[in-house]
């Protein structure tokens, strides 16, 4: 045991005989950790009673990676890690005039963004660009948005909200219902929907507001699934897990419809044939303009008292208070506005689906949106922007991967494993950059220079 | 009067296996400050270990008494849970510790979406009956009382007992409560503070699996899903109890069967966990200390 505090032993004997015995070690806890889960499997037979299935091999597999990799992970990639930072921190670091593209990034971005549908209809056809523009396009600015929404009150605020969904959720059926109920338009519902999700968060805000921290986050998620549970449970209204159907498509500010029967169908007036490409690839702008819309609020009001009220309020709020900010006001605001953002999103979730049911609002959802907005480096937009790409587009590329039918056999399907990955992404993405993908922060507030502050000096959920 | 009493009983029942889920969120919260996430799913990963352990020994020797059989799956599951809490605490927590407040917190829920997912992806989706293991019922005044019902109660106060006496009277539950009142110092006065946080995971873990085999020897059903909300109502019941405190949160187990299960007798069975969660919202906004626990002092 007496070297094993020996660590930077580098010559070869003695650290790969440690290596050894740590990759026995972790063979052994993995052959534990796995044995009744991955070695036997409960399937129901033909007389609906449980039976164990042996999957040995399986079993093997896992067990020989965990050892073989903490084997390799020890003798090889800890001591290549801890050169490589010697080497970097002996050359000093010296200033370098970032690039076109890093510089103008998110104007690249947006540029890109509004030609990708045009771009997908050429490269796949009208039917083909469905799937690209919808799947990937839409989905992924869904995410988006919500991420800038609720980083609002995370990023910006500080404080930290596990029941974001439940706003997303009052938007959607803000929309379902009373489109079904009053037959009111798209474009009369949109701010009406943010506008009650902002009621709604004024009025979950109040109470948990004298909270801090990790309570904070448990009374938002215990409201959540409140909110979620009268959803399921109030059928007269919401009609309970049937959900919410046949909700009216979005028009083109009512001159161009997408209804297939209406006279002024967009395919019709223009001659083309007919796809619902068009629609997807409208609602593809809209989530765009509403995410930007978003992004540009977020901006601006970082900049207004506001803003920096809110900053303020997250890295300490004892002393904002004594420098006379109403706190109550201020994390009130924060809370409204990121739920009127997650509003919006939701009416416009509700309008792309046509269908909604309380099945989509469930805790998980909350804790994707704000995994997305903690891994993109909380306060930093882009950072955002690329975490939901990754994450959600990621994920969504499994869906794709048909491929690994041939490698892993007919049986496997790839979308299972989405979320166990994206899971394990969260943590792993944690553990080795717990600052996010985007680990500085640009500030507001200034004096004379804007230099970039390190992510070890500030600090998030002290709500 | 005996309805009420029957309820009394059905609600004490569930109370003590929130009860035992509760304790391991209080004590690492008590210890790390940190809300173990991931704590609910233990309790469902134990579960399943006492399944299929169930099913492996009920396969291979048919018959077996079963006393025999409930203790073997109970270790079982006590050891697979706390092996793989250990495992996640060493892996995932132990690196973000100095890290701020919400990166263990993110941490926590990423695990508990994979653990979930990994049982769903090893075991499949389905909901997983077993026949039922003791099925007496005694009748006493009127009022029915499954054996499940009393070894779960036995089972509980016995553990509380075991663990109440090695919190308060060994060398280790010392440690324990130095590490919890200031890290820095016990590690100064010779603490392994990593071990002995490594411990209060495991100790966490092995109730949780305890709960979790006799919630399923309970509702004889198990599915992947089944951590999220017993863990949240457990987590209710740690913060009710008072967040920190070990007797607070058997008190708050209690107190969330009892109202849970008076709820679903007196008024509507679909709103039992409004209710639940409604306690958790009213309770942290006008005494976020709890029942037991001791009021947070700000300090600038």
């Amino acid at each position: 045991m007496a070297n094993i505090s020996n660590t930077h032993e580098s010559a070869g004997g003695n650290l790969t005989a440690r290596a050894l015995r740590e990759g026995f070690y972790a063979g052994v806890i993995s052959l534990g950790l796995f044995v009744l889960f991955v070695g036997l499997e409960t399937t129901q037979n033909i007389r609906n009673e449980l039976v164990l299935n042996q999957r040995w091999g399986l079993l093997a597999v896992f067990v020989i990676v965990a050892a073989v990799g903490r084997f390799l992970s020890v003798a090889y990639l800890r001591p290549w890690l801890a050169a490589r930072k010697a080497a970097a921190s002996a050359t000093a670091s010296t200033e370098t005039e970032e690039s076109f593209f890093k510089r103008n990034f998110s104007k690249i971005a947006i540029v890109a963004l509004i030609f990708y549908p045009p771009l997908m209809v050429v490269l796949f056809g009208v039917q083909g660009s469905l799937k690209w523009v919808d799947n990937f396009g839409i989905q992924i600015l869904i995410y988006v948005m919500l991420a800038w929404g609720l980083n609002i009150v995370v990023g910006l605020a500080g404080l930290l909200d596990l029941g974001y969904v439940a706003f997303y959720a009052v938007g959607a059926y803000s929309y379902a219902l009373l489109s079904q109920y009053f037959g009111l338009s798209f474009w009369v519902l949109l701010p009406l929907a943010g506008i009650l999700a902002a009621f709604w968060g004024m009025i979950l805000g109040f109470p948990v507001l004298r909270l801090k921290g990790d309570y904070l986050a448990i009374v938002t998620l215990a409201f959540g699934e409140i909110i979620r549970l009268v959803l399921i449970n109030w059928t007269e209204v919401t009609k309970g897990t049937f959900g919410v159907s046949g909700i009216p498509k979005a028009s083109v500010f009512g001159i161009w419809s997408f209804d297939v029967s209406a006279p002024n169908n967009f395919a019709k007036v223009f001659e083309l044939p007919m796809s619902s490409a068009y629609y997807k690839i409208f609602l593809f702008y809209l989530i765009l303009a509403l995410a930007l819309l978003t992004a540009y609020v977020t901006i601006r009001l970082r900049r207004m008292p506001i803003g920096r009220a809110w900053e303020a309020l997250r890295e300490d709020e004892i002393a904002c208070r004594s420098l006379g900010i109403n706190t109550v006001t201020t994390k009130l605001t924060a809370f409204a506005i990121g739920a009127m953002f997650g509003g919006f999103a939701g009416s416009f979730f509700a309008v792309r689906q046509g269908f909604v049911s309380p099945e989509s609002f469930v805790f998980l959802e909350s804790a994707i949106i704000l995994a997305i907005v903690v891994l993109g480096g909380m306060g930093s937009l882009i950072g955002i922007a690329v975490a939901a790409v990754v994450m959600v587009g990621g994920t969504e590329l499994l869906r794709e991967m048909t491929f690994l039918k041939s490698i892993f056999g007919p049986d496997f399907t790839p979308e299972l494993y989405r979320m166990l990955i994206f899971g394990l992404a969260m943590v792993v993405v944690m553990v080795l950059k717990p600052r996010g993908f985007v680990g500085s922060r640009e500030p507001t507030a200034f004096l004379k220079e804007r230099k970039n502050v390190s992510g070890s000096f500030t600090k998030e959920g002290h709500g | 009067m005996e309805y009420f009493v029957q309820q009394l009983v059905n609600g004490l029942t569930l109370g003590s296996i929130y009860g035992l889920i509760a304790i391991g969120y209080t004590m690492v919260y008590g210890i790390i400050g940190m809300i173990n996430f991931a704590h609910g799913d233990i309790f469902m990963l134990g579960g399943f270990a006492a399944l299929i352990v169930f099913l492996l020994l009920t396969s291979i020797f048919a018959g077996l008494p079963v006393v025999l059989l409930l203790l073997v799956m109970i270790a079982a599951a006590m050891l697979t849970a706390s092996l793989w809490n250990w495992t996640i605490e060493k892996v995932a927590y132990r690196p973000l510790r100095g890290s701020f407040r919400l990166a263990p917190l993110i941490t926590a829920i990423g695990m508990s979406i994979a653990l979930s997912n990994f049982i769903q992806v090893t075991q499949g989706p389905r909901n997983k009956p077993i026949p039922p293991l003791v099925s007496s019922v005694y009748n006493v005044f009127g009022i029915s009382i499954s054996l499940k019902q009393i070894i779960i109660m036995i089972l509980t106060v016995s553990l509380l007992t075991i663990f109440w006496y090695i919190v308060n009277k060994t060398a280790l539950g010392r440690a324990q409560r130095a590490t919890e009142q200031d890290r820095k110092m016990a590690a100064l006065l010779g603490i392994d503070v990593d071990r002995t946080i490594s411990v209060t995971f495991v100790m966490g873990a092995s109730l949780a699996a305890v709960a979790g085999t006799m919630y399923l020897m309970y509702y004889g059903v198990t599915v992947f899903t089944d951590g999220f909300v017993p863990g949240v109502k457990a987590f209710t019941a740690a913060v009710l109890g008072g967040i920190g405190s070990l007797p607070g949160a058997v008190l708050g187990g209690m107190l969330i069967g009892l109202i849970e299960s008076l709820w679903s007798a007196y008024f509507t069975i679909d709103y039992k966990d409004v209710a639940t969660f409604s306690i958790l919202a009213i309770v942290l906004i006008f005494k976020p200390s709890g029942i037991l626990g001791r009021p947070e002092v700000e300090k600038v």
